[in-house]
């Protein structure tokens, strides 16, 4: 159902814009042709930034510093009752959204469709956005190297997610089972 | 973005010499930079194609109509944007095909604000602060359905996937919130600290 919901939603949405202009007298081919053309440009101008921010990410990666991270996260982060097989995602979730989408995959096969920590993880990666990459990508298709304060609200904004992602499926799927 | 760029690749080389997997981040190092321009290059199809259609909806008045209804929203949100910018227009329809989960047009519509918000930028090089709003909206990820994360639920044989489209609708509803407050306080404190 919803999933048909979606399927619709573009292919109308396309309608409603060629519509639109076909009824206010637009030349409709000539002005797609048009706008298409910056197509190439802006796409070649992001090169640059995204091998920028593309190699760094994924070197750190490679590093296994994620893993490092985990390990010496994980015992306070048990404490306050947030299982270690989640904190590989708290991290990469701003990161790079294949690698998020990977481990999602891997608890949700290792620990079981149905369990608590399978849902959290679903909840966690359902809100997450790659600020990095969006960040890098965006500003770098008009050119800009000072951020400014861009940075720092995309991160605030992550770790809130964080937060609430687990307050909330706390409140969802736990005090079902108890 | 300079300290980032530089602790992200230096604790790798150092973590990878530590940890013996030197090797894996120099060949990650030498296949991402092939990846970066695949992905740029697999771009310009779809950025054409949208930027294409979203000319037609700029030409029929339909971005100026949406600007006309969200403008007093705008007012608050986006204090430095010209009255009558196609960018309010082009604004929303970004969010709209973020929140509705349509990734494909939603890079391309909001590397179109990002132009328009650059020509009215007098420092062309560092961001204003309704790039930064803007981006504080891109970033906190509202979406209405989560249709990749329920294709994985599916996938694995999940008794009850739709269950998870609530709780997370929730929470991005709320950090789109935050994250919208959070650029404004930070807007408050950087300009009045004069912090660039």
């Amino acid at each position: 159902m919803i999933e048909k919901i979606s399927l619709y939603i573009l292919p109308l949405m396309i309608l409603a814009i060629l519509t639109a202009g076909a009824v206010k007298k637009v030349k409709i081919y000539e002005e797609f042709i048009e706008g298409a053309k910056d197509g190439f440009k802006v796409s070649i101008s992001i090169i640059p930034y995204l091998v920028a921010i593309i190699v760094a990410i994924s070197m750190f990666k490679a590093s296994g510093a994620i893993d490092i991270i985990t390990g010496l996260a994980g015992s306070l982060l048990e404490r306050l009752s947030i299982p270690a097989d989640i904190i590989p995602i708290m991290i990469t979730r701003s990161l790079s959204g294949s690698a998020t989408l990977g481990l999602f995959s891997e608890i949700a096969h290792n620990l079981g469709p149905d369990s608590y920590i399978t849902k959290l993880a679903a909840v966690m990666v359902g809100s997450s956005e790659t600020t990095f990459y969006v960040l890098a990508v965006y500003f770098g298709s008009v050119g800009i190297k000072k951020y400014r304060y861009a940075l720092l609200t995309g991160l605030l904004a992550d770790a809130t997610g964080i937060v609430l992602a687990i307050l909330v499926s706390r409140l969802f799927f736990l005090a079902s089972t108890v | 973005m300079n300290y980032i760029f530089f602790i992200l690749i230096a604790v790798s080389i150092i973590i990878g010499i530590l940890n013996n997997t030197i090797s894996e981040v120099v060949n990650s190092m030498l296949q991402s930079c092939d990846i970066a321009v695949k992905i740029s290059f697999s771009l310009i199809g779809i950025m054409a194609f949208w930027l294409g259609i979203m000319r037609i909806a700029e030409k029929s008045g339909l971005v100026k109509i949406l600007s006309r209804l969200l403008e007093p929203i705008a007012k608050i949100l986006f204090k430095d944007v010209k009255k009558d910018s196609p960018a309010i227009g082009d604004i929303s329809m970004s969010v709209a095909a973020n929140a509705l989960g349509l990734t494909n047009a939603a890079t391309p519509i909001g590397l179109k604000v990002m132009k328009e918000l650059q020509e009215e930028n007098p420092n062309k090089d560092k961001a204003t602060d309704s790039m930064c709003m803007f981006l504080a909206m891109n970033t906190a990820g509202f979406q209405i359905i989560p249709a990749t994360v329920i294709a994985v639920l599916v996938g694995v044989g999940a008794k009850n996937p739709s269950e998870i489209i609530l709780p997370t609708l929730i929470v991005t509803t709320l950090s789109f919130i935050i994250a919208i407050l959070i650029a404004m306080l930070l807007q408050k404190i950087w300009n009045r600290r004069n912090y660039d």
